[in-house]
């Protein structure tokens, strides 16, 4: 196989993997094996399938510079949309299945709910890189503000953590592996970034 | 006290046809050994057991959830965190034989087997309302005794101001409690007017069979005007005392999970809203009602308190 059709066969792996919760919740919900509440179980799974999503966006540079492997940056595009389209899903399936377009009550939510309201900025934060997820954004805004706007995303995933935190009822392991993976990858970036500094001064 | 609905009888309090072909078995099994759960209803014989209990006023006439519906979406934390765990987990429950300490101030306090428990209290059918903290709803044919016929043989004293329960702490057959999710053993306690209420029912089944392991077996609290968490599961003691009783999910959140834990569409929870539930099975969000709907027969109890202060 040459390195093309390798390439294509591996993003097509990426895809498969990131599309494959999705596509296995919709079986479970059209074969109604969600169990007895399927709107609070496909919120709930939604979330967390684009947090999880969203933490492996923030793993791969940190693994393209430690393994050495430059090209995995490639994915970090489809991975973020992915994880997007999973919080949007959420989100919707909260706004429409849930709350059944009740603006009122979702408005109090987000105003009175901490966690609906971290939620929520969670979501703002990512619809302007989700937007400028295109090559042609990319050319557009430049490169330095691209990734200035884009870094945005280290805030992001961590309120998104404290958003899932917040509505545990008793047991808080989940969140805290997450917190705590999500405190790894954003540490080693510091520690990259200190070094990077310190080499530069130097 | 004013009691509604009094006379109409519905299809729920029609005898399932194959209940009423075994109806002489089942009175066999009442007079041979109190009650078919308390003479010896193991975990493999739990579901062949056909119990019927009398129609009762207090009934709702909404039409209940579907068995599958209440025996596989559970909070029992004991078995697992997630809704499906307890139906999954529960099936190692040993529920015979079945003992229940009973102490404070009474009488006749002592570890007594379940059929003396329940002994000479004639089961009832209640299809109740169920308010889960969380935001859904179920209703329940719950079959079960007055708590008050139960709690008067022990004969309280006037120093029972309160009643405490206690479930079973058995980490070899539960298995959430080998991690300190709650601090095991789950409590709960009721004030002494609200364990007596005629409401207030310890069931023993559901549908016309024993209690599944996962809804509480072999007996459990049903408090239908209060969040589930009150409505305490696989009881093995009960204990009269004078001062409020300390509770689970009060120890766990105490900002969040008060001792009274009466349904109230107007004091939220510190995280979400109180003013709609989801009932199983249904689409939309319907309104939750003050006290679950059973206000007229409990907000008497209440009267003079503040009720957003004592949530």
């Amino acid at each position: 196989m040459d390195r093309k059709a390798l390439d294509r066969v591996v993003y097509a792996v990426v895809w498969l993997a990131c599309l494959a919760p999705l596509l296995w919740l919709a079986w479970r919900g059209f074969s109604n094996e969600l169990g007895a509440n399927p709107i609070d179980k496909l919120i709930r799974e939604l979330g967390v399938w684009g947090l999880r999503l969203l933490i492996v966006g923030l793993a791969i540079t940190p693994l393209a510079r430690i393994l050495k492997q430059p090209r995995l940056i490639r994915f970090r595009r489809t991975i973020g949309l992915f994880a997007f389209t999973y919080v949007l899903l959420h989100l919707t399936n909260y706004v429409v299945t849930d709350q059944w377009f009740d603006w009122a009550a979702i408005g109090k939510d987000i105003l009175k709910r901490p966690f609906i309201t971290v939620g929520m900025a969670a979501f703002v934060l990512l619809v302007p890189l989700a937007a400028t997820s295109t090559n042609w954004a990319l050319r557009r805004l430049g490169p330095v503000r691209w990734r200035r706007l884009h870094r945005l995303t280290y805030l992001i995933v961590p309120l998104g953590v404290i958003h899932y935190y917040m509505l545990v009822k008793a047991d808080l392991q989940p969140p805290l592996i997450y917190g705590a993976i999500v405190a790894v990858l954003l540490g080693w970036r510091s520690w990259a970034w200190a070094r990077k500094r310190r080499a530069a001064g130097a | 006290m004013l009691i509604r609905h009094g006379d109409e009888l519905t299809e729920n309090d029609v005898t399932p046809r194959d209940v009423y072909l075994r109806r002489r078995e089942f009175m066999g099994g009442l007079i041979g050994g109190g009650l078919a759960v308390a003479g010896g209803a193991t975990a493999s014989a739990q579901a062949a057991t056909g119990l019927k209990g009398i129609a009762s006023p207090y009934s709702t006439k909404e039409p209940p959830n579907s068995r599958a519906e209440i025996t596989g979406y559970n909070n029992f934390y004991e078995f697992g965190l997630d809704k499906e765990d307890p139906a999954r987990n529960a099936g190692s429950l040993t529920t015979s034989p079945w003992t229940v300490k009973i102490d404070g101030h009474c009488n006749k306090p002592g570890t007594y087997d379940i059929g003396d428990v329940l002994r000479g209290n004639p089961l009832q059918q209640r299809i109740y309302r169920l308010r889960c903290v969380e935001g859904w709803s179920m209703v329940i044919p719950w079959l079960g005794v007055p708590l008050a016929d139960l709690l008067k043989k022990y004969e309280p004293t006037s120093k029972a101001k309160y009643v405490a329960f206690e479930t079973l702490h058995r980490p070899s057959e539960m298995p959430g409690q080998r991690r300190a999710v709650l601090d095991w053993p789950y409590r709960e306690g009721l004030r002494f007017d609200e364990a007596m209420h005629p409401l207030t029912i310890m069931a023993v089944g559901l549908y016309g069979e024993s209690l599944p392991a996962q809804n509480g077996a072999p007996m459990r609290l049903v408090v239908p005007w209060k969040y589930g968490f009150k409505s305490i599961k696989s009881v093995v003691r009960i204990s009269f005392v004078e001062k409020q009783p300390r509770t689970a999910w009060n120890d766990s959140a105490p900002q969040e999970y008060g001792f009274w834990s009466n349904v109230n569409p107007t004091v939220d929870h510190p995280r979400w809203s109180q003013a709609t539930e989801r009932r199983i099975g249904e689409f939309r969000r319907r309104e939750t009602l003050m006290f679950n709907g059973y206000g007229e027969q409990v907000a008497g109890m209440y009267r003079g308190m503040d009720l957003k202060k004592n949530f």
